[in-house]
């Protein structure tokens, strides 16, 4: 046992304190090779975190009423005791800037030093998606650019239609990111220089596919077989920005910024387990390390266990605290068994992992920290063994039968199954329907095209896709339709034009009847 | 190395806008909540916030997602006694998936209604909104007794004990640079050749030409020195103005028949009509008193306690009250100092004789004084004469209103048709 020698004592932090206490973590942290952006530790109070928080984190963002009610929904639930708020932000920017709450003890800054500003800001930097979709360097100042904006749009066009535009485009937010193209990164000076040109650059294009003079010696029958886009298009948002005919040049600015602030997101709702598995990883390494040092005291780890222990864990499905896997605790057990396996592998590990059993285990974590997301982490690194501590089973929901099916449990034969579904289950595509842009009637009547590819025979929720298709006729002023498709057959369309919805599925329409549903 | 930045000091209501927004959208459904909730409420319970709810389904922003049916496959953790193989019945109620769902709250059949709560404030401000003091201009710039003085810049002219010192001084200062530069600049010029001559060997000097240099030089110093440091031209002065200062102080008058015919209930009523003018008054006035009479035959000005609580008998003489508020309002109440409302709540029993002179006392004494005047007759019954002799007042006099109230509920309805705007108010 080394002599104790503790930072400090008393559960009050100061200033210098937090100095002390990063400078500690951060030389562990650098012994044991995490690669880190420069770190801003700003200390905040209760409010502003909740402010933070009702913005989605960012330390600036433009003005709306839906960030206005996240507020009010949580300083309610906050005010009741019924919400414990987030001990921390952090930002994926450059510096990462971690944000620390004043009500904290000095162990719980510790923590979150630890938490936020070695292990998420060491995954910002290293992870392949955060680096080919986001630039660090850029986000504030685009995110300044971005208010601006959108503030000048409201003294110029008024607060009611930048707001109708901003709805239309959440409503869409989640179809406005390249899956698989990388973005150019985004940048706020140019984007200020740029964003004139492209106004007229974007009108002039738009007016060219939508130009009704007819084209000299122009052959017809060629066009009417053409689809146009000729490959659906998954970027909904992008498509519109560019294409849809009646759009000013503001309202497509405006489709622009959510969709470029959607893209910066993309990458964290695609690593959450990966993401805080590492960071909760390694401020658990982290402050064990600062114990075994001499630096803290036993009453400093009572209260960081107390608190970690709380944070990975994984109520049962049957608890009525459960609400699904607990990224933390998923994470975190995985990255632990990860460095388990390369340090003591067991007969079983050499057998399904034999390339990583004994070897280094900072390499082998860094290597899965950098290379993977979530659907891929889970399908190539997890054992047997957090199969069967967590307990994982699988049940199939097949509305075709009555009862519910027990397909795998944690066993032998089952294993590589569960593992297979729950990677599936993390993948994004997969949870959000396939919708993609089909075709565009540019000779006709202008009506927009989209179609919903089902997996696993799964339909969309019909009111909420009515309600999305209305904002889509807002922004694309045309009829708009979506069909839904099964095996190449299409069993819904449900269609939005001046007139409101109207809905037509095979099974009801066998005189060809349209309901009309709603009129607006 | 970290920065460490201390941001407690930043402003903490970064989401006030969007709070705002929020309000602004949902605007008619916090209205209606708190429409209904000012009928529902306890009379004395005004002074605090109210929590509002609107329907979840009103507030979600749509987005796509997936709906029952279909194949799915979910993982869950905690397995117990199941084994592959096993089949279970679907759970009640749920969306499938044995238990927790993803997207069950995402799809809005989780919670039904979206809580929040708003402040006292606010709620006072949707309460109010679009009702107005009448009159309320009026006496502000009538018998106007008190002025404040505000500051209202600087000025050339004044007395000596609004001087603004640093501003004359600058006024100075650049009043010398001004009237001085031209000999200062010819002065260096004279000192640099008058050096150039001294540097020279003593006996080329041109002994002439030195002493011209020195007369001019010291010609120039005299001619500086000349410039006064300070100038009257220069003095600048403070200045403030008198701004009338509105009259902010009201009060209301209270009265309530509390004869044998006035049951508790009609009191109640009678209670939260005060309650809600009293808070309207509050909320345009600094300062506000109140003073509660009642009668029966005779007339007492009493504390709140008595008087919403304490039960009397007997018969009724309006005119006993008015003629009692009359009195304070010249004892206590001068017109050009206070701002006078008056509410009386009454269930129209009178003496038949007394309600021509409670037209008369109102007609002559008490309505040119006040503000504004209101009656309310707790009555589901019919009108009798003090209704009709008040119905000639309402028809000549613009600031006199009356209604009738049968049940808790009218109350407001009432309430808001006595404040409305002026444009809708005397429409018919």
């Amino acid at each position: 046992m080394t002599e104790r020698t503790p930072i400090s004592t008393g559960s009050d932090w100061t200033f210098e304190l937090i100095q002390d206490y990063d400078r500690e973590i951060g030389r562990i942290a650098e012994g044991f090779g995490l690669d880190i952006y420069p770190n801003q530790i700003e200390i905040i109070a209760a409010e502003q975190m909740l402010d933070a928080y009702s913005s989605v984190g960012m330390p600036v963002g433009y003005n709306h009423w839906s960030y206005g009610k996240h507020f009010v929904s949580n300083e309610q639930h906050y005010r009741r005791g019924q919400m414990g708020l987030a001990y921390e932000i952090v930002i994926n920017s450059d510096p990462c800037i971690a944000y620390l709450m004043e009500e904290n003890t000095m162990t719980m800054q510790a923590l979150v030093i630890a938490h936020a500003c070695y292990g998420h800001n060491s995954f910002f930097k290293g992870n392949y998606l955060f680096r080919t979709w986001t630039d660090a360097t850029s986000i504030i100042d685009y995110l300044v650019f971005a208010k601006n904006y959108i503030m000048k749009c409201e003294e110029r066009y008024g607060v009611d239609e930048v707001e109708l535009i901003l709805d239309s485009c959440h409503a869409l937010m989640n179809y406005g990111v390249d899956r698989y193209k990388r973005p150019y990164p985004i940048s706020a000076a140019e984007e200020k220089q740029r964003q004139r040109e492209r106004e007229e650059y974007l009108q002039k294009q738009v007016n060219e596919l939508w130009k009704t003079i007819p084209q000299m010696g122009g052959k017809k029958g060629a066009d009417l077989t053409r689809r146009f886009p000729e490959e659906p298009q998954e970027n909904l948002l992008y498509f519109i920005e560019k294409n849809a005919p009646l759009l000013e040049s503001w309202q497509r600015e405006v489709v622009r910024i959510v969709r470029k602030i959607a893209q910066y997101f993309y990458p964290q709702r695609q690593t959450q387990v990966m993401n805080e598995g590492w960071a909760t990883f390694w401020h658990y390494t982290l402050l064990n390390q600062l114990y075994d040092e001499g630096k803290v005291t036993d009453g400093f780890m009572m209260e960081f266990l107390q608190s970690h222990t709380s944070v990975v864990y994984q109520p049962s499905f049957d608890s009525r605290y459960y609400s699904g896997i607990n990224p933390y605790a998923l994470g975190f057990n995985m990255m632990q068994d990860i460095r388990r396996i390369c340090e003591k592998p067991t007969k079983e590990d050499k057998i399904w992992f034999p390339e990583i059993a004994g070897s280094d285990w900072k390499e082998t974590l860094t290597f899965a920290m950098q290379n993977f997301k979530d659907e891929s982490f889970v399908q190539q690194f997890m054992s047997p063994k957090v199969i069967r501590d967590f307990k994982f089973f699988s049940i199939l929901d097949d509305d075709k039968e009555k009862e519910l099916h027990i397909t795998n449990i944690h066993d032998d034969p089952g294993y590589r199954d569960i593992r297979e579904a729950l990677s599936k289950q993390y993948n994004l595509s997969m949870n959000e329907p396939n919708i993609q842009v089909y075709n565009v009637n540019i000779r006709g009547d202008r009506s927009l095209t989209m179609r919903h590819v089902r997996h696993n025979r799964r339909p969309l929720d019909t009111e909420s896709a009515e309600e999305v298709l209305k904002h889509l006729h807002r922004l694309w002023k045309f009829d708009v339709v979506l069909e839904s498709v099964q095996d190449n057959t299409v069993m819904d369309t449900i269609k939005c034009g001046a007139n409101g919805i109207e809905k037509k599925s095979p099974e009801k329409d066998s005189e060809e009847e349209l309901s009309l549903i709603q009129r607006v | 190395m970290s920065y460490i930045v201390d941001r407690r000091l930043n402003g903490k209501n970064k989401s006030t806008v969007n709070r705002q927004r929020f309000l602004r959208r949902y605007r008619k459904h916090i209205k209606k909540a708190v429409d209904e909730a000012v009928t529902k409420r306890s009379i004395t319970d005004l002074n605090s916030g109210e929590s509002i709810s609107i329907p979840r389904k009103d507030i979600s922003e749509p987005f796509f997602h997936h709906g029952k049916g279909g194949k799915r496959e979910m993982i869950h953790p905690g397995n117990k006694e199941f084994v592959s193989g096993d089949r279970v019945q679907r759970p009640q109620g749920g969306s499938g998936g044995g238990g927790g769902d993803g997207d069950a709250s995402d799809s809005g059949e989780g919670v039904d209604e979206f809580v929040f709560q708003i402040s006292q404030d606010e709620f006072l401000d949707f309460l109010f909104e679009d009702l107005e003091l009448p009159n309320l201009v009026k006496r502000q710039l009538q018998g106007i007794e008190s002025f404040k003085f505000v500051r209202a810049g600087v000025v050339n002219e004044g007395n000596p004990a609004k001087i603004n010192v640093v501003r004359s001084m600058r006024q100075a200062t650049s009043r010398r640079i001004a009237l001085t530069s031209s000999s200062r600049r010819r002065l260096r010029i004279f000192e640099q050749q008058l050096q150039a001559l001294q540097e020279q060997d003593s006996i080329l000097r041109d002994k002439r030409k030195e002493q011209e240099l020195e007369e001019e030089i010291a010609k120039l110093r005299r001619r500086i020195k000349k410039i006064p440091f300070v100038d009257t031209i220069d003095l600048r002065y403070n200045l403030h103005l008198k701004q009338p200062k509105p009259t902010s102080k009201a009060v209301m008058f209270c009265l309530m028949d509390v004869s044998g015919s006035m049951n508790q209930a009609m009191k109640d009523m009678a209670k939260r009509f005060f309650i809600l003018l009293y808070m309207f008054l509050k909320r345009n006035y600094e300062k506000i008193e109140v003073v509660f009479i009642r009668h029966h035959t005779s007339a007492k000005e009493v504390d709140e306690e008595e008087f919403f609580y304490s039960r009397e008998t007997g018969g009724t003489i309006v005119s006993s009250a008015l003629k009692m508020m009359r009195d304070i309002m010249q004892e206590r109440y001068p017109a050009d100092e206070w701002n006078i409302y008056g509410a009386q709540a009454s269930d129209g029993d009178n003496w038949n004789d007394d309600s021509p002179t409670c037209r008369e006392i109102l007609i002559k004494d008490i309505l040119p004084q006040v503000q504004y005047y209101s009656y309310i007759e707790i009555n589901p019954r019919r009108h009798q004469a003090l209704w009709r002799e008040y119905e000639t007042i309402e028809a000549t006099v613009e600031h006199f209103a009356m209604q009738q109230i049968s049940d808790p509920g009218d109350i407001y309805p009432v309430f808001r048709e006595l404040f409305q705007r002026k444009e809708t108010k005397r429409a018919s």
